[in-house]
């Protein structure tokens, strides 16, 4: 009795979370991955299984390359330009800036803002037109004699044009990550470094940076499934053209264009399996590192 | 140890409470219900996409009658934004599939009811066509459209043209093209003569607006009756009369400008000179034409002009604002109430002129409906009818995704065979 006086009270409390999350996350997962294996693809049928069929099929489709290739672009692009530049800012911070206080905020605001407010500015600064017609970044281009471009429209690299509002909104984040990591290195090992004769280069080389690998990963992990998943902004900046698809706006069509539950079922999959690349070797190592004492 | 536990179950009941809450609010949105009391029963919700200028004046103009002639009633207007009725749909079809459909939504009436139709969300209104003798007073060939097996399942308020070229006389006349262009031929030589003077010959918006594009052109093309044919039971898509007419596609769209954000900029870059032509359905003529409170304040004639698309005189491209009549609509005596609003000539002549379309009635009062309005009343009444793609008369919606698919890939691409493949399959996998 005493015994169950101290475990139930804690498992009271998080049974309702425990519930919620069955049903509405993993319960729903499920249902999606037996939804995506069916032929339900209009609203009314009443869809068999067909097993992978589906998973298989959708490679068929000229859109489906496109939008997974404009995914991987605008991943890249955002992930290592979030990271550069959120290191590159906890960087000078950590050099002891005057107003340090000031210019975090400053670099953490956008994080307070949706990805809806910043494709509606950021659509606005990246408007294609050029010459008499820019506005927004073109003009600015235009004034100090930088070369004009497209942006989001060009057919080769508008997707890295549509990371650049990302990066903007999340390398503040990514900078606080870091600050903490750096605030985290002991100054003794830096004093230790700079005695053994250590540049200041050397320093964050060989000894603030390897200890700064945890925070990198979660950096990576964090940017990586908003990336997989971005939706928001895109739609906000373009709207559901195909020059700038990506898997979830496909689905989005899939399912409200073109009413076949399925085919939107079959890329939600895709998308929750290429997170799950990110997410679950992470969570693995995670847990490993809190086993060991 | 008492107070622990108390603590403990207060917590979780707290936070089930919470989540039913939640969910409750998330759902709810925009609903009447929740507002409304013990009023809500008189409630009529009333669901549409009409929040622009000049939409949303012509929506409360029939307000205004439906409240007079029903004092019982309140009229809860549900519009969602976004052109077209993107997002509108989207919100729609989620309310549907939770049984919770508004009182009366808006759709385009034609093939893109059928999905609803199909999936039996829409009461059929013959009785109410009954009742008030609307077959008499609408169109045959629009009755025609808008049956299903005999049934009718929604109220056309208005009618809206599609096949409109506007284009802006000063650029025109600098370039030296005489006259509106009258043939596909033409249209392309004189884009050619644009082009040599340094404006944009060809002004679009974003991707559905080249949708509509092509729509133009294949009807322009291939003329009226092969166009019909082509949303008929074995219509052939990969006729090399379809090919020609999108090769000619290919050549107009070489000539079009930056894609514009939506077809607002594309269409104020013709009135501002920038461009020459757009073509766009008509209810461009509002904006160019309203105070520049909702409009661009131009002056019809001069700072722009119009004329049917190149190689479509004669023929009415059409689309049509409907309501419909869903099933287990809360208010459903307040539905009906409104359908009689909507098919009434007092409704219709106090929306139309206000949206900047024609009464789908026949018996509308011609003189409230000048300039380029009176022009599309007599086209109506004298052209042939073709039914829009874009605008869901003549595809429904998975057939209209599929084509928009096949245009998107194609701006990107350029290639006219993967274009033609893409809008077979599409008729192939959706064809009724």
């Amino acid at each position: 009795m005493r015994r169950a006086r101290t475990w139930l009270p804690g498992l009271l409390l998080v049974t309702p979370s425990i519930i919620a999350i069955g049903v509405f996350v993993y319960g729903m997962l499920g249902w999606n991955f037996r939804l995506a294996m069916t032929d339900k693809h209009d609203e009314v049928s009443e869809g068999n299984f067909v097993g992978l069929k589906n998973f298989v099929d959708i490679w068929d489709q000229p859109r489906w390359h496109i939008s997974v290739s404009h995914a991987i672009m605008f991943t890249v692009v955002f992930v290592l330009g979030a990271l550069a530049l959120g290191w590159l800012l906890a960087f000078l911070m950590e050099k002891g800036i005057r107003g340090e206080g000031t210019f975090r905020a400053i670099y953490l605001f956008p994080m307070a803002i949706s990805f809806v407010a910043t494709g509606i500015v950021w659509r606005w600064l990246m408007n294609s037109g050029m010459e008499q017609r820019a506005v927004g970044l073109n003009r600015l281009f235009d004034w100090i004699g930088l070369p004009q471009w497209q942006w989001f429209r060009d057919p080769d690299w508008g997707m890295a044009a549509m990371a650049l509002p990302a990066i903007w909104q999340m390398s503040g984040y990514i900078m606080a990550l870091f600050l903490a990591g750096f605030r985290g290195v002991p100054e003794e090992l830096r004093e230790a470094a700079r005695v053994d004769g250590c540049t200041e280069w050397g320093v964050y080389r060989y000894v603030v940076l390897p200890m700064l690998r945890p925070v990198t990963l979660s950096a990576l992990i964090i940017l990586g499934h908003i990336s997989l998943k971005v939706f928001d902004l895109i739609v906000a900046v373009s709207g559901k053209q195909i020059i700038t698809d990506v898997p979830a706006v496909f689905m989005w069509v899939a399912v409200f264009d073109s009413h076949d539950p399925a085919k939107g079922a079959t890329i939600a999959s895709y998308i929750v399996l290429s997170v799950a690349v990110f997410v679950i070797p992470y969570l693995i190592w995670s847990v490993r590192k809190e086993r060991r004492p | 140890m008492r107070r622990r536990w108390l603590a403990a179950v207060a917590i979780t009941m707290a936070s089930v409470l919470g989540l039913a809450g939640c969910g409750g609010s998330g759902g709810g949105t925009a609903s009447p219900a929740a507002t409304g009391g013990g009023d809500a029963k008189k409630q009529v919700e009333v669901f549409s996409w009409w929040t622009g200028p000049g939409e949303a004046d012509g929506l409360k103009a029939m307000r205004e009658i439906f409240e007079k002639g029903n004092p019982t009633y309140t009229f809860f207007d549900a519009a969602v934004a976004g052109g077209s009725g993107d997002k509108a749909k989207a919100l729609l079809q989620s309310k549907l599939q939770a049984d919770t459909p508004p009182d009366t939504f808006q759709g385009h009436a034609g093939a893109e009811l059928q999905g609803y139709i199909k999936a039996g969300d829409l009461e059929d209104l013959n009785s109410l066509y009954d009742e008030l003798k609307l077959k008499d007073v609408f169109p045959t060939q629009l009755i025609d459209q808008i049956s299903v097996d005999g049934k009718i399942y929604s109220v056309p308020v208005n009618i809206h043209r599609s096949n409109v070229l506007w284009f802006n006389p000063a650029v025109l006349k600098d370039a030296g093209v005489a006259a509106a262009p009258k043939s596909i031929d033409e249209f392309i030589a004189a884009l050619e003569k644009v082009k040599a003077k340094g404006k944009i010959p060809l002004s679009i918006g974003s991707e559905w607006t080249v949708v509509h594009l092509m729509e133009s052109v294949l009807l322009g093309s291939l003329g009226t009756d092969a166009y019909n044919a082509l949303f008929k039971p074995g219509a052939n898509w990969g006729s090399p009369e379809v090919t020609k007419a999108l090769n000619s596609f290919k050549t107009i769209l070489s000539y079009a400008g930056d894609p514009q954000d939506d077809w607002q900029p594309a269409a104020k870059q013709v009135a501002d000179g920038e461009a020459a032509f757009n073509i766009m359905g008509d209810w461009a003529y509002g904006y160019f034409h309203n105070p520049p409170d909702g409009g661009l304040g131009k002056k019809s004639k001069t700072d722009f002009d119009w004329a049917p698309s190149p190689g479509t005189e004669g023929t009415y491209l059409w689309l049509s604002d409907s309501f419909t009549l869903p099933k287990g609509a809360k208010n459903r005596d307040g539905a009906l109430a409104w359908l009689k609003v909507a098919a009434s000539k007092e409704g219709q002549d106090a929306f139309n002129p206000k949206k900047g379309s024609i009464p789908a009635r026949k018996d509308a009062d011609q003189s409230l409906y000048t300039d380029y309005l009176a022009d599309a009343l007599k086209d109506w009444s004298s052209n042939k009818l073709a039914g829009s793609v874009q605008h869901g008369v003549s595809v429904n919606q998975p057939w209209l995704a599929s084509i928009t698919e096949a245009v998107g890939l194609f701006i990107g691409s350029k290639d006219v065979a993967a274009l033609q493949k893409g809008l077979v399959d599409a008729a192939t996998a959706n064809a009724q």
